[in-house]
């Protein structure tokens, strides 16, 4: 984060200008070009959520599918429209994806729905332009490229933290830019939202990205949300983000293999997880989840990535 | 570092860039490598591709792949139907590549025509992948560049032929990789290039003697 920041100073350039900088030294792809793959995919997240918030199909499983409908429909009661559409939304994204519909892994397919759902809640209430919007991804795009290069954006990587915990820092960077924070606290909103993150496990019930997915890309939304409110308001964060990622980087390594997308623990590995996995007909995973739990240690033959 | 457009992306059909995006791109390049969709696969799954696949259409993504789809193209939700009537035969096995392998793997011998070959490749997070082997020699080929695969007679002088003929046409070289199954016998070269491979360079490499053959593989859109 600090050399993209310092890279961007030395340039006289935004943080979003220096991501399509660098995007074109590497690629040689024009400017323009650049903008309209992201606006192509931001079109295709705003159809996705339209798409799953329309819906009431529910997925093969029926884990998920027409919530993120009753969800809108049921409407605000705590915290205003804004808050209910971002979960409702970033739930969308998920159930439209476990039915093998079209989404953007942002970044990747499991935490998909965070960025759109923050993004195009606020870009309503906010009044950003297509523009800016773009910008804003550039900006979430560097975040994520950051974390990949730093730490991991991959459950099996990482555990889940990873996975929602990077796209919720893509997304509150990229709100803080957009309400005008300054680099710094651009910075400040990764920070705010990993520190929250932390230690989160990578647990898909049955091994398949709907359960807990699709609700934690719905609370991702929120510590992103959250964090860029603390950032734009001043608030430090005293630990820098670049060491926040390392330590979420250096925690992923740690983390047992059964919390790293193996569907070997944690809510998987769970009675009622574990039936889930039987009913949808996946034997060699519950005889896996069995032993790993009689064990008492790591039965997992399939190592991190 | 990761490219902008492996962060924000792929655009692809869910539910899964490893499972899927990234299944249906391992099936993409070992089509690329048999030159073009197979009449016939074996489809070996390993790990997690063979665990938890099944859910994540870890299957009709790899035959979509083959058939030529990208992750983003819908078809791959009917890609066994797409198969048969494209022609292609396909089955299924569990396979285990051994520990070394990365979780999500699979292994694909495919036969377009008289033509023939195996891949291993691993799907490396976020829809990233990597052929590690193609016919028993290492590679590592990402499909993220512009990429050149010959298989040559282990002679002297070959490589820095090629990568004269490269230099010749103006085409960069990124990385270049040469395995070997032994002294004076085969050399499977992979060649990934800064801009694509132009068609009269293939051409003309694929007419020297020391060539058996050569493919070539786009770089992802």
């Amino acid at each position: 984060m600090q050399e993209w920041t310092e890279s961007a100073a030395n340039q006289d350039v935004s943080l979003a200008q220096a991501v399509v900088l660098a995007e074109q030294k590497e690629t040689e792809t024009g400017e323009g070009e650049i903008r309209s793959r992201v606006e192509e995919a931001l079109a295709v997240m705003g159809q996705a959520v339209e798409e799953g918030l329309g819906s009431s199909d529910e997925s093969p499983t029926g884990l998920t599918g027409g919530r993120a409908k009753r969800l809108e429909e049921s409407g605000p009661r705590l915290l205003g429209s804004d808050f209910t559409s971002m979960l409702a939304r970033a739930i969308a994204t998920l159930e439209v994806n476990a039915r093998m519909g079209l989404i953007v892994a942002a970044p990747t397919a499991g935490a998909a729905g965070v960025v759109p759902a923050v993004l195009l809640t606020l870009e309503g209430s906010r009044g950003w332009s297509r523009e800016q919007l773009i910008d804003g991804m550039l900006v979430a795009g560097g975040v994520g490229a950051v974390i990949a290069h730093r730490a991991s954006i991959a459950g099996a990587g990482g555990g889940c933290q990873a996975e929602t915990g990077s796209a919720a820092a893509m997304a509150a960077a990229a709100i803080t830019y957009l309400e005008g924070g300054s680099p710094e606290q651009v910075n400040q909103a990764v920070a705010f939202t990993l520190q929250g993150m932390l230690g989160l496990i990578c647990d898909p019930v049955a091994g398949l990205v709907e359960i807990p997915c699709a609700y934690r890309n719905a609370s991702a939304g929120v510590q992103a949300t959250a964090a860029a409110e603390m950032a734009l308001a001043g608030l430090d964060f005293p630990i820098p983000a670049d060491e926040v990622i390392d330590v979420m980087g250096e925690v992923g390594r740690k983390m047992d293999v059964r919390y790293r997308e193996t569907a070997l623990g944690g809510l998987a590995a769970t009675p009622t997880g574990r039936g889930i996995a039987r009913k949808a007909g996946m034997p060699e995973l519950v005889e896996l989840q069995r032993k790993g739990s009689t064990a008492g240690e790591s039965s997992a033959r399939f190592g991190p990535s | 570092m990761a490219r902008l457009f492996d962060i924000l992306g792929p655009t692809m059909v869910g539910p899964s860039s490893s499972h899927t995006a990234g299944a249906c791109r391992i099936g993409h390049l070992a089509q690329a490598v048999v030159g073009g969709t197979p009449d016939g696969a074996h489809i070996g799954l390993h790990g997690s591709f063979a665990m938890t696949g099944e859910g994540h259409g870890t299957k009709r993504a790899i035959v979509g792949g083959l058939l030529g789809f990208q992750p983003d193209d819908p078809r791959i939700r009917q890609s066994f139907a797409e198969a048969a009537e494209a022609g292609l035969e396909y089955d299924f096995e569990t396979v285990h590549l051994g520990e070394e392998a990365h979780p999500n793997s699979a292994r694909l011998e495919v036969r377009r025509g008289s033509d023939w070959t195996e891949v291993v490749g691993s799907s490396i997070g976020g829809g990233r992948v990597r052929l590690d082997r193609i016919d028993g020699f290492e590679v590592s080929v990402t499909g993220s560049l512009p990429t050149l695969v010959v298989l040559a007679e282990d002679v002297p002088g070959t490589i820095a032929e090629i990568t004269g003929m490269l230099a010749e046409s103006g085409v960069n070289l990124a990385t270049m990789r040469v395995d070997r199954t032994g002294r004076g016998e085969r050399a499977l070269m992979t060649i990934e290039a800064d801009h694509a491979i132009p068609p009269d360079l293939a051409t003309a490499l694929r007419a020297k003697d020391w060539v058996h053959w050569i493919r070539q593989i786009a770089a992802w859109a």
